[in-house]
């Protein structure tokens, strides 16, 4: 625990998950902060007229966002993906059709309780201020999954 | 309206359309099993790269996300009495429970309410039993959201629906 300051390599979590390869998320750490990157790749399209992300994609990706900041803040101690919260809900607003181009995430957590979180998560391409999609639900931590 | 089935050549002809040209779903396997007037039934068989927990095996619940939001649009165009572009603009997903490693996903989503701009959608993620939920969602699409046609409609293509649609047409009438 005198430990806590040591930087927890969220992105060599996030690469162990096979979904979040195929999609192509990696985790961009910068000290305290992280950035979710998803890597545009053709298989990620949903409409190939426009061309626009996937609407699943958009959520799988502010999911694992959510999960990627969890992880960050509060499994530190344990790197195993054994830890990683459980979805229990997630709401996704759809606000712009996602651009065939890279796309960040960041969340917030907004509560932390004993056994569940509450995330806000956001999706952005090249401005930040115009989001293409945010999320917010909630997580359930695995600690208190024996119950 | 008067047409609540679709047959075995409409479904072939959504699983071409609805499915071939939308590249992430058919990066996952993604498969239209039935349909009929606002109802789906997608299927997205197990595979080892859909996995979110690599120590239980478990898929990850994006997976889930893209079939669902998949599914309720397909339910939306099947509500719909001709074909336009929408984008999905609400998704809710609530997770009830992990899916069981190295079974199958199934969804089965029902575009309930249509209005001038808005469709109404619910539809819940299951392996065999709908009564026995993976995961159960509710989602709003915008209607006419773009004016690009949705799917690439190649010459042949749009011929052959347009052969199966007014053969239906005729049957139905």
């Amino acid at each position: 625990m005198s430990e806590a300051k040591t930087p927890f390599d969220v992105n060599a979590l996030m690469q162990a998950i096979p979904y979040a390869r195929h999609l192509g998320i990696t985790v961009d750490q910068r000290g305290n902060e992280i950035t979710t990157v998803l890597h545009f790749s053709q298989h990620l399209i949903g409409n190939p007229v426009l061309p626009a992300l996937h609407g699943g994609v958009i959520g799988a990706f502010l999911e694992t966002t959510a999960i990627a900041q969890l992880a960050f803040e509060f499994a530190a101690g344990d790197a195993s993906a054994a830890a990683l919260p459980k979805p229990i809900g997630l709401t996704i607003d759809y606000l712009r059709s996602g651009r065939p181009m890279d796309t960040y995430g960041r969340a917030e957590i907004t509560k932390q309780g004993r056994r569940v979180a509450t995330v806000r998560a956001e999706a952005w391409q090249d401005d930040r201020s115009r989001p293409i999609a945010t999320a917010h639900g909630h997580f359930l931590l695995q600690a208190a999954d024996d119950a | 309206m008067s047409n609540p089935n679709f047959t075995p050549e409409h479904i072939a002809m959504m699983k071409n359309v609805l499915i071939e040209h939308v590249p992430h779903a058919k990066a996952i396997g993604m498969t239209v099993e039935d349909a009929k007037r606002g109802e789906a039934w997608l299927s997205v068989p197990y595979s080892e790269n859909l996995i979110g927990n690599p120590e239980t095996g478990v898929i990850h619940g994006g997976v889930i996300t893209s079939l669902l939001d998949n599914a309720c649009g397909i339910a939306v165009q099947l509500a719909l009495a001709e074909r336009q572009s929408i984008a999905t603009l609400d998704l809710r997903i609530d997770y009830m429970k992990p899916a069981t490693p190295k079974l199958g996903l199934m969804a089965h989503t029902h575009c309930y309410k249509v209005t001038k701009n808005i469709a109404f959608v619910r539809g819940t993620a299951y392996h065999t039993d709908e009564d026995d939920p993976i995961a159960a969602c509710v989602g709003t699409f915008m209607l006419a959201a773009n004016r690009a046609m949705p799917v690439p409609v190649t010459a042949e293509a749009a011929a052959e629906a347009m052969k199966i649609l007014a053969k239906n047409k005729d049957g139905a009438a």
